[in-house]
């Protein structure tokens, strides 16, 4: 039976290279797919084009084609990623230098468009918004992004017109796993059993390192060899959906089972229906197998029809989170940090301070877990050597953001004794708000560039 | 008795929403996790983090249980105050729960 090798180059935009080097020298794949992008990336992605029309794509990918270009040209895999983020268009224009530079000839580059509806965000404004259940219109914020999750269409019409590389904005993540695949084995994209079962490749794909041992490690509990060098994985994927998971010989991290159940169930809420703009895969009837080490066989995935509305990601100005920490050590360190906190807290109050929510963490007692599930882990009385104080507020403006940091910062002199290593920070927050609009509404374009 | 000590676990976020899967290494202790682990002694668990619900899914082929937390990422990835903004780290607070 027919079978193709796909690769999972990054499982986020800011990702490691080498693994990604290493799956193209050894791992004899047909393709290479990098997942770049986060919910809000595009939305900070979008401040950048605002800024600079040339700009707005992942700020990693001149470095991630300068290393890749070359040895996909050379050994033959297509290049598919999201890394266009906010300006495919402008990534495809860097890529096509690139490459005239290197003498890659004949490389046909694409660029996915159709996700930017920002344009037309108007027409959307008394949808009923995700996150706040009220419409979009009443957002407190200015809109600065809205894109939609396109599927895999844009993606196979670029590779059914030879192209090399193909870069794209917003695609749901699994998609740019799909795509290869339907291309590939000419895949009827209304057959929803085999669409599931793509998605499935895709979803445990989409994150890389995450099923080949990272995301996993627990000394004692979950070993896993050779972490610092953790290779990203490798789907072979056979005509009737089946696949095996398996990764380079000789690279770090494992494929198991258990890697594989935990990633099966990464960000996914209702396991029977994850939904994708090309269908709402099914995976409770999923099942891993062992069939040689690090070689993990997956079975089972199904699907049902596409959704009629497809996802949007609305970017908005939401607020300021100012944030403050100082550590304190030695004996009665927790005291110290907890009288630092409810200082702070005063004074902030006082000075009427404007603030939505704050928050007090004694980051090594409370900060990941708040009290009661702390004091079960820690059963005996606790005496930390150091606890450091972190404040953080979220305002709706920069000016109030910046006291809260400077507010931390006058322990120095003010608060109790000892108190050490002060930091700051203020950060304007770009949330997202998600509706639902019409498929129709969606055109998807694709655009090339040729060596 | 940790969970720990027969089964692993992953979080997830989207939004303000976590997911915290919780696999059994051991198909026979399925039955100890599906019986003892409820969406209400999880709900119990996290009360201090999670402001909404709690829903459990079953997959018995994989011996695994995952359940959907409401309100539980301090209002959402984004605007969060907390430091794991993500409730990456709710996985092994999970595994802490004593059966």
């Amino acid at each position: 039976m027919k079978s193709i090798r796909i690769g999972s180059g990054a499982g986020y935009g800011g990702d490691r290279i080498e693994p990604a080097v290493e799956l193209i020298e050894k791992g004899n794949l047909d393709y290479i797919v990098f997942e770049c992008l986060a919910e809000r990336t595009i939305a900070i992605a979008q401040q950048a084009k605002l800024k600079n029309p040339n700009k707005g794509y992942n700020s990693l990918l001149e470095d991630r084609m300068e290393k890749i270009l070359p040895l996909c040209y050379e050994k033959d895999v297509k290049i598919i990623t999201n890394m266009g983020a906010a300006n495919p268009i402008a990534a495809t224009k860097i890529v096509k230098q690139m490459a005239t530079e290197k003498g890659l000839k004949g490389l046909k580059i694409a660029a996915v468009l159709g996700d930017n509806i920002f344009e037309n965000i108007n027409k959307y404004l008394h949808c009923e918004v995700l996150e706040t259940g009220s419409q979009l219109k009443d957002l407190n914020g200015e809109i600065v992004s809205a894109n939609v999750y396109l599927g895999c269409e844009g993606i196979v019409e670029a590779l059914e017109n030879g192209s090399d590389v193909v870069i794209t904005g917003r695609v749901a993540d699994p998609a740019l796993f799909l795509a290869p695949i339907v291309f590939e084995h000419k895949w009827d994209v209304n057959n929803y059993d085999l669409i599931g079962k793509g998605i499935l490749i895709g979803h445990l794909l989409e994150c890389a390192a995450q099923i080949t041992g990272g995301f996993f490690a627990d000394p004692g509990y979950k070993d896993v060899p050779d972490l610092w060098k953790v290779g990203f994985p490798i789907a072979e994927v056979f005509e009737d959906g089946e696949a095996i998971i398996t990764k380079v010989k000789g690279s770090g991290g494992c494929i198991t089972t258990a890697t594989c159940k935990e990633q099966l169930l990464y960000e996914i809420h209702d396991p029977s229906k994850y939904i994708t703009p090309d269908g709402v895969a099914d995976f409770t009837n999923v099942t891993f197998e062992e069939i040689g080490k690090d070689k993990i066989k997956v079975k089972g995935g199904r699907g049902t029809e596409k959704p009629k509305k497809l996802k949007v990601s609305v970017g908005y100005r939401d607020c300021y989170i100012g944030e403050g920490e100082i550590s304190y050590g030695g004996s009665g360190a927790l005291n110290r940090a907890k009288l630092a906190g409810e200082i702070v807290k005063k004074r902030l109050e006082h000075n009427k301070v404007s603030i939505e929510e704050l928050r007090i963490d004694l980051i090594g007692v409370n900060s990941l877990y708040r009290n009661e599930i702390s004091r079960k882990i820690n059963r005996e009385e606790y005496n930390p050597p150091e606890v450091r104080l972190r404040v953080a507020g979220r305002t709706l403006t920069k000016d109030d953001a910046i006291k809260i940091g400077n507010e931390v910062e006058t322990l120095y002199t003010n608060g109790p004794a000892s108190g050490g290593g002060v930091t700051k920070s203020v950060k304007e927050i770009i949330s997202i708000a998600s509706i639902f609009i019409p498929r129709e509404d969606v055109k998807v374009e694709v655009v090339y560039e040729e060596v | 008795m940790k969970l720990r000590e027969i089964a692993h676990s992953r979080t997830g976020d989207k939004g303000n929403i976590a997911n915290v899967s919780l696999i059994a290494y051991k198909k026979e202790d399925y039955e100890v996790i599906k019986q003892k682990v409820t969406a209400e002694r999880v709900k119990e668990w996290f009360k201090e983090i999670v402001e909404g619900e709690v829903i459990r899914y079953e997959l018995p082929k994989i011996h695994a249980l995952n359940f959907v937390m409401y309100k539980a990422l301090g209002g959402g990835v984004t605007r969060s105050l907390a430091i794991d903004k993500h409730g990456k780290s709710l996985s092994s607070a999970l595994l802490d729960m004593e059966i």
